[in-house]
C-alpha cells in the first residue's frame, strides 16, 4: 500500500505551496496517474480521504485523470499494441513508453485572502 | 478579495505545478547517486517477491567474490534482521533497514541506512528491497541498476501480471533454475516471451544459487555495470521513462 506514501508526499507538497502563497484553504487538487505508474487510483482515493484530515487539504477534492499506457517506436513512431512484444517490427529497436507512467501533481486550486 | 464582482469572497487561485508527486524522493535518490558515484560504489537495487531467492543470490555472489570485491548490503525487512544476519555470515558487510509496515524502501530510508554504515569502503552496495513485486518499483533509490529476481517456481506469467516492476528492471535473474527438472510445465522460453512484452530491453539470466549455475554471467553483469558507470560521462538514471524525462 504505497498509496499512503504517495498521498503523504502529495499533501506535503501542497502544504508547502499553500504556505508560500499564504492560502487559507485548498479547494481542489488535480493529479494524473498513468496505467503503468504502479499507483492504484481507488487505493489512492481511499488513502487521500484518510490522510487529508487535519491538513490544509481537509476539504479539497481530489480530481484524478488516468492515462493509458501508450508504447511507440522511437524511430518511426509506429504504435506498439497492448500485449505485443516491445520492439518495433519494422525498425527492430526497443519501444518507448510515450505516456502512462505519470504520478503527477498538475494543479492546486487554493483560496488566497 | 475577489476583485471581479466585489462579492467579498476570497479569490480562488489556480496554481499549475506539473511536478511528479515523488519529486522529493527523486531528489534524495539523486543525492544518494551522487554519493555513490563520488566514492566509486556501484549500487544495485535488488527486488523480487518474498522467497524469490534474493538473499541466496547475494550469499552465492559473496562466496564467489570473497577476497576480490568488497560487498555491502542494506536489507529491507518488515520485521526481522534475518536477511542481514545471513548476508553478514556470508561475508557481506550488511545492515537491516527495518521498515515496520512499509512495503518498500524509499530513497530517504536508504540515505538513513548509509549513516553509521561503512559504505564508502565498498566496491558494490546491494540494496535488497522488501519482498514485493509492486511497491518497490516506483521508488528511485539512487541505484545504478534495478535487478529483479524471479524464481522458476513463481510461474511464467508473473511478468505480465506485474508489468510495472518488470518494466523498471535492467536485468531479471531467473533464480532456482536447479529446480527446472522437477517443473516440466515451466519453460524458460515462455518466461522470456513474457518479459519481452513488458521490458523494452529484455535481459535475463538463469541462475542457481545452490549449484552456482549461471553465476558467471551474473558476475560479468556486475562488472559490466561497474565499467559502464566508470565510463559514463553523463548521469543516466536506470529509470529513463517519461516520468524521469519530465523531471
Amino acid at each position: 500500500m504505497h498509496e499512503y506514501s504517495i498521498v503523504q508526499a502529495l499533501v506535503e507538497r501542497v502544504t508547502l505551496e499553500a504556505r508560500a502563497r499564504r492560502a487559507t484553504a485548498v479547494h481542489r487538487l488535480s493529479v494524473r496517474i498513468g496505467e503503468l505508474s504502479g499507483v492504484e487510483v481507488a487505493l489512492l482515493a481511499t488513502a487521500y480521504r484518510t490522510f487529508r484530515e487535519r491538513t490544509i487539504c481537509e476539504r479539497a477534492e481530489l480530481e484524478v485523470q488516468t492515462v493509458a499506457a501508450r508504447w511507440e517506436c522511437p524511430a518511426c513512431g509506429r504504435a506498439i499494441g497492448r500485449g505485443d512484444l516491445l520492439s518495433c517490427p519494422a525498425c527492430a529497436v526497443p519501444a518507448r513508453l510515450a505516456e502512462g507512467d505519470e504520478i503527477m501533481l498538475d494543479r492546486i486550486e487554493m483560496e488566497v485572502p | 478579495m475577489c476583485d471581479t464582482c466585489g462579492c467579498g469572497d476570497p479569490s480562488i487561485v489556480p496554481v499549475d505545478v506539473h511536478e511528479t508527486i515523488l519529486a522529493a524522493n527523486d531528489r534524495t535518490a539523486a543525492h544518494n547517486r551522487e554519493h555513490f558515484r563520488a566514492r566509486g560504489v556501484v549500487a544495485i537495487n535488488l527486488m523480487g517477491s518474498p522467497g524469490a531467492g534474493k538473499t541466496a543470490v547475494l550469499e552465492a555472489t559473496a562466496h564467489r567474490l570473497a577476497g576480490r570485491k568488497r560487498l555491502g548490503a542494506l536489507a529491507g525487512d518488515l520485521a526481522t534482521e534475518r536477511d542481514a544476519e545471513r548476508l553478514s555470515a556470508a561475508g557481506i558487510t550488511a545492515k537491516s533497514i527495518t521498515t515496520g509496515s512499509a512495503c518498500h524502501l524509499d530513497a530517504a530510508m536508504v540515505h538513513r541506512g548509509l549513516h553509521h554504515f561503512p559504505w564508502r569502503e565498498l566496491d558494490c552496495l546491494f540494496v535488497e528491497n522488501v519482498g514485493n513485486l509492486v511497491c518497490p518499483a516506483i521508488y528511485d533509490l539512487g541505484q545504478d541498476a534495478n535487478v529483479v529476481a524471479l524464481a522458476v517456481t513463481e510461474g511464467e506469467d508473473k511478468p505480465l501480471k506485474y508489468p510495472v516492476m518488470f518494466r523498471k528492471a535492467d536485468l531479471v535473474l531467473i533464480t532456482k533454475c536447479d529446480l527446472l527438472p522437477h517443473l516440466p510445465e515451466v519453460q524458460i522460453e515462455a518466461i522470456a516471451d513474457a518479459l519481452a512484452r513488458v521490458m523494452p530491453r529484455p535481459r535475463y539470466l538463469t541462475v542457481s544459487a545452490r549449484t552456482g549455475a549461471g553465476m558467471d554471467g551474473w558476475l560479468e553483469y556486475l562488472e559490466e555495470v561497474s565499467t559502464l558507470r566508470r565510463s559514463a560521462a553523463v548521469t543516466v538514471p536506470s529509470d529513463a521513462g517519461p516520468r524521469a524525462a519530465s523531471r
